[in-house]
């Protein structure tokens, strides 16, 4: 949690004088009660109007103090918080974006977005109301109980046994209430869970004719979120009337022995008020606290979990190599390599050896599950090999620096996405500076021309979030067609043709072979006649190597690949010769 | 929806816990007046102290009186929150619940046309900004304008002058809170304008990690961040500041009040026309009398608020359900006869989908549906299982028109296995007893061998009774399809409905699963909208799409005699 400190660099001087500004307007405004105690102490029984006005004046001189200091506070507080978040948020992004693809495996997605939009918004306006807001409270709480014992030592010593009492009770239900706020949130999470499931299984769900069961199963889990609700709600429902109880038995306690002090004439009646409403504005200020109080644990909670992300380091070590040997006997090789994810039990690669010369192709193929796509993810470096080594055109992929090895790739990836923007922009992700014609013929290549120029504005036709205007082919052609603008290399295909019916997967196989820059083609696929014209294919089962040959070589020795053809193909044969 | 007809639909939702309702006016009508009774009492003992021989015992009485009174005060403020609590969250029960309902009964087509994320928040954001306004509304509102009413009074009984100056000028405050919220909602409005953009641009980039990582986006993804980042931090802090000055100008404000309070307060007592304590109760009556005015606008932005939701939460709530089928008969016994005769469909009436099709299907035919990605095979199945209507025509099964029987009937006639697989949140177990619920373990086991799912299953920590996580957790894609699968093998329903199933599944396993379905559809009439071809050729008819169009429909060897579309299709798996 101290690390996060040092955000506040640039705002540091924000971060002081908020709650500086805070505590010179509470200071003002403790010393209201004192002119009020002149007005009816000197004032009235003088019948001074003039003195009278004159203090009013002073009250409202206070008053015009008191604002110029908070807005102050408030402009302060208000940077010193948001630039804060703005640091922090810049260096979660940065750090994410540093991080490996294991760390971010481990984190997982929807908790790193979390963390850099829900999370930081709560530290920010928790922080915002502690700079603020938080100082005041004490400060006023205790500077009414100094200010008391400036008018009287013993009627003070009331104020100094009711404040702890006032904290036990405000800071007690407050911690009590917090385990029973997260069990809330617990419950309504599984009211959201239990809503969106019935919406995204509303097919299912209806199939089976289980509505009445869904029904009752959310009225039970709803009715345990509203018994928790009124539980918490019950307990911190006491906290304004307990403090309302001491308060008034303070100020009990007060006039009972302030009408023996003035009565001993050690104390005057104003000095009696003036105490009563330094009581008073306890009260005020507690009642407000309660408040507040209970964003706070909120924002540490959150504010943990943000530092835990900003201290995971990245394992992965940069390289130097800018430029890769294209003379390279080898485009692709793979010695040896296995590969452990964290935190997994077995290998999901082993002993994975093979090497591809420039412009040959590959075929891998396998049961789900395989490590197909872990095989490819090797290349561009996502995850090292815990075993063995990966060479690209004859330097070990860890030599290169990250982005030159990557700018040789073009990685389509089975979990594509595209991203909000224009075709134009999204073809231009790898290739800052392609033309139109470019990422024209890019997609011609990769079947997409057809339906890009039938869409509206065509290459400036704008894709939605999650691409919803398209079709899962149809993103999946224009995924490859992004990584064709790059004029790559070396091309991966993982599985990334499997909404596409037999006749444009063909087409596209054709395309991509009559490539003009050649270049060396990976295709990861479940489906045989996708990968069947391989140059190689490689097999895989359970990690390990089955076989590694051609078609016509794999059909021959390689039982795996039999079987896997005999279930996609040859059932069809007898269709073929008739 | 009129404004209005929210506030009847609140009340009608409200007026269950009528009784609680009443119970919560009286309570804060009781302990509002009470706490405000506490300093007349303090300010009565204050005015003893100034007399010349202090009367203790007058000034105990009082104290004690004020005592006493402080403790039921709490009391009952501490009731009226519970009630209040109570009310609040009962109805926002009812509310969910009536929504969720309201959920299941919703023709798909309503479901399929709205983001699941805009009805999520409905039923859980909206009824939660709802509650916060409605116990707002309750706990502050309802107490602030009696706090008004009955210092008010209390002030005019102890000098209508004085009480004249705090009554007139305290609402000033109102003015200058609307004149900053005004200000604000723009800003606020940019805000999360900017915020939505951050957050789309951070599901990109976090989302589509590997992605950025291919395509070295790095660097220009951070630099568009820092950019978005820049932009929001200059927003928000303005929206921020602007927002917070609210309550110190409000301050501000009472100040003056309190100041002009004092001044001609300590002159009437000078006058003679009240006294010392009188002036205290009246001091702390201003501030009292004051509050409720601060908060109005705060309430006020709430309830708003609250009204806004509430009518997205009513919206939802008085959609049209489904046509009831509750006079309708089941459907006879099933054995397979299923026919469309004349069949009309469209999704929206300028776009017309299939039209005058015709098609009879006896017990035990298989029909496949081909045809490239995105032709509409679904929504054959969209209208055998009845989750669309047909615009024109019918659909028959054994002669009865599907439209006429109950869904639940014609729904387990069917087994579905969908492209994308749904699987609840409970164990394994609850996810394969979907269809027959009092299943034995051993059918459970049978049907789990028969589609080849036992074998991962039994090595899962707690096999059966395994937790499946949200959308399935950490089950790979083709487990939980062979778990889709099983559920149906379980129930042994006389019609299936199977689209693409077995996609996901690796091909050595599919083969198994090929088989146990073979077993599973024997005799039985079955729809699959399938990519094999081994598939394809089994079947008795085979229907090509075609932009949503059935274009051809016959046996394999009649559509490649016919040289058409299927045959071009069939072909090109072979073009090299």
């Amino acid at each position: 949690m101290k690390n996060l400190l040092q955000y506040f660099k640039g705002y540091g001087r924000e971060a002081f004088c908020a709650p500086f500004f805070k505590i010179l307007e509470a200071v003002f405004e403790l010393l209201v009660p004192f002119v009020v105690a002149a007005i009816i102490d000197a004032g009235i029984p003088s019948g001074d109007n003039g003195y009278i006005l004159k203090m009013c004046g002073v009250l409202v001189l206070l008053g015009a103090v008191g604002l110029s200091m908070t807005l102050c506070a408030q402009y302060f507080a208000a940077k010193g918080a948001v630039g804060f978040c703005t640091n922090l948020r810049q260096a979660l992004f940065d750090r994410i974006q540093s991080l490996g693809f294991s760390e971010r495996d481990r984190l997982g997605s929807a908790a790193m977005i979390t963390r850099l939009t829900s999370d930081v918004n709560t530290v920010q306006s928790g922080l915002n109301m502690t700079l603020r807001l938080m100082m005041r409270s004490p400060i006023i709480v205790f500077g009414a109980m100094i200010t008391a014992f400036t008018i009287d030592f013993k009627s003070a010593l009331i104020f100094l046994a009711a404040i702890p009492v006032l904290t036990v009770i405000v800071v007690g239900i407050t911690l009590y209430c917090i385990p029973l706020y997260s069990k809330v949130q617990q419950k309504l999470e599984s009211v959201l869970l239990s809503t969106k499931e019935n919406l995204v299984g509303a097919r299912v769900i209806r199939a089976f004719c289980k509505e009445n069961e869904e029904t009752a199963r959310f009225a039970e889990l709803n009715g345990s979120l509203c018994r928790e609700q009124k539980r918490v709600g019950r307990i911190s429902a006491a906290m304004n009337p307990m403090t309302f109880v001491v308060v008034n038995i303070a100020i009990i306690l007060l006039i009972r022995q302030g009408a023996f002090e003035v009565g001993s004439g050690r104390l005057t009646q104003g000095m009696v008020i003036a105490l009563y409403n330094l009581m008073s504005q306890i009260l005020v200020e507690l009642i407000k606290l309660a408040n507040l109080i209970i964003s706070v644990p909120k924002s540490v909670a959150c504010a943990k979990r943000i530092s835990e992300v900003l201290e995971t380091k990245p394992e992965m070590a940069n390289g130097t190599a800018t430029e890769c040997n294209l003379k390279a006997e080898y485009a692709v090789e793979y010695n040896n390599c296995s590969l452990k994810y964290g935190g997994a039990a077995e290998a999901s690669l082993e002993n994975i050896s093979f090497s591809l010369k420039p412009g040959e192709s590959l075929g891998v193929i396998g049961p789900t599950g395989c490590g197909k796509s872990s095989l490819v993810s090797l290349l561009p470096r996502f995850y090292d090999c815990t075993l063995g080594e990966v060479k690209v055109f004859g330097k070990n992929v860890k030599d290169y620096d990250l982005n030159a090895l990557r700018e040789n790739i073009g990685f389509v990836l089975q979990k594509n996405r595209l991203f909000r923007g224009t075709i134009r922009e999204n073809m231009k992700l790898g290739a800052e500076n392609a033309t139109d014609e470019e990422i024209i013929s890019a997609l011609k290549a990769a079947q997409a021309w057809d339906f890009v120029s039938e869409k509206e504005g065509g290459l400036d036709c704008d894709i939605e979030q999650g691409a919803a205007n398209l079709s899962g082919g149809q993103a999946q052609r224009l995924c490859i067609a992004r990584a064709l603008v790059r004029r790559p290399k070396i091309l991966v295909l993982d599985d990334s043709s499997s909404a596409l019916d037999y006749a444009t997967d063909a087409k596209l196989r054709a395309a991509l072979s009559a490539l003009d820059y050649n270049p060396t083609v990976i295709t990861v696929s479940q489906r045989v006649s996708t990968v069947m014209h391989c140059d190689r294919i490689i097999v895989l089962e359970d990690g390990r190597c089955e076989g590694i040959g051609s078609h016509a070589e794999l059909l021959e020795t390689c039982a795996e690949y039999r079987e896997i053809y005999e279930s996609q193909i040859k059932a069809s044969e007898g269709g073929e010769s008739a | 929806m009129k404004t209005g007809g929210i506030f009847k639909r609140i009340a009608a939702v409200l007026g269950k816990s009528g009784a609680f309702l009443a119970l919560s006016a009286v309570l804060a009508a009781a302990s509002v007046l009470l706490s405000l009774y506490v300093p007349i009492l303090f300010g009565n003992a204050i005015d003893l102290i100034a007399e010349e021989g202090i009367s203790f015992a007058a000034i105990f009485g009082f104290l004690k009186k004020a005592g006493i009174i402080a403790l039921v005060t709490a009391i009952l403020q501490w009731i009226m929150g519970a009630v209040n609590n109570r009310i609040t969250f009962d109805a926002v029960r009812n509310i969910r619940k009536l929504a969720f309902e309201k959920i299941e009964r919703l023709p798909l087509k309503y479901i399929d046309a709205h983001a699941y994320g805009d009805l999520l928040s409905r039923v859980i954001a909206d009824v939660d900004q709802f509650a916060d306004g409605l116990l707002m509304g309750f706990s502050q509102l309802f107490t602030g304008v009696v706090t008004i009413f009955t210092t008010l009074g209390f002030m005019l009984f102890i000098s209508p002058k004085v009480a004249a100056v705090a009554a007139l000028l305290t609402p000033l405050s109102i003015f200058v809170a609307r004149f900053i919220a005004k200000n604000t909602h723009s800003l606020f409005k940019k805000q999360s304008e900017i915020r939505g953009e951050q957050t789309a641009l951070i599901d990109e980039t976090v989302g589509g990690s590997k992605v950025v990582a291919a395509y070295g986006y790095q660097e220009r993804g951070r630099a568009r961040f820092e950019k978005i980042n820049r932009e929001l931090e200059t927003t928000t802090r303005k929206a921020i500041f602007i927002s917070s000055l609210v309550n110190p100008t409000t301050r501000f404000v009472n100040a003056l009040v309190y100041a002009a309070v004092c001044l001609v307060g300590a002159m009437t007592v000078i006058g003679g026309g009240m006294t010392v304590g009188g002036l205290s109760a009246i001091l702390s009556y201003a501030t009292q009398y004051a509050k409720p005015f601060n908060e109005i606008s705060g309430v006020i932005a709430e309830l708003q608020n609250a009204i806004v939701c509430a009518k997205r939460i009513f919206e939802l709530i008085d959609e049209e359900p489904e046509p009831s089928d509750g006079t309708f008969c089941d459907l006879p016994e099933i054995k397979g006869n299923v026919a469309l005769e004349d069949v009309c469909f469209s999704y929206s009436p300028e776009k017309p989908l299939i039209q005058n099709f015709n098609l009879k299907v006896s017990p035990g035919q298989r029909v496949a549906i081909v045809g490239p990605t995105g032709c509409g095979k679904t929504t054959l199945i969209n209208l055998l299982m009845r989750f669309y209507d047909v615009d024109s025509g019918r659909i028959t099964v054994e002669g009865e028109n599907i439209s006429k029987v109950t869904r639940s009937s014609l729904r387990r006639g069917y087994g579905m296995v969908l492209q994308e697989t749904w699987l609840k949140t409970g164990t394994i177990k609850d996810n394969i007893i979907m269809g027959k619920p009092d299943a034995t373990e051993e059918e459970i086991v049978a049907a789990a061998k028969a589609t080849h799912a036992h074998s991962f299953i039994k090595r899962l920590p707690q096999g059966y009774d395994t937790p499946v996580g949200e959308d399935g957790g950490s089950l790979s894609a083709g487990q939980k399809q062979l778990l889709c699968i099983t559920r149906v093998m379980l129930s042994a329903p006389p019609m299936l409905i199977l689209d693409e199933a077995t996609s996901s599944i690796d091909t050595k396993t599919e083969l198994r699963v090929q088989r146990a379905f073979e077993k599973l559809m024997k005799g039985k009439t079955s729809f699959i909208v399938a990519h094999r071809l081994s598939t394809i050729m089994s079947a008795d008819v085979i229907l090509v799409m075609k932009s949503g169009n059935i274009v051809e429909q016959g046996t394999h060897a009649e559509l490649m005699k016919k040289g058409g579309f299927y045959a071009e299709l069939y072909n090109s798996q072979f073009a090299h």
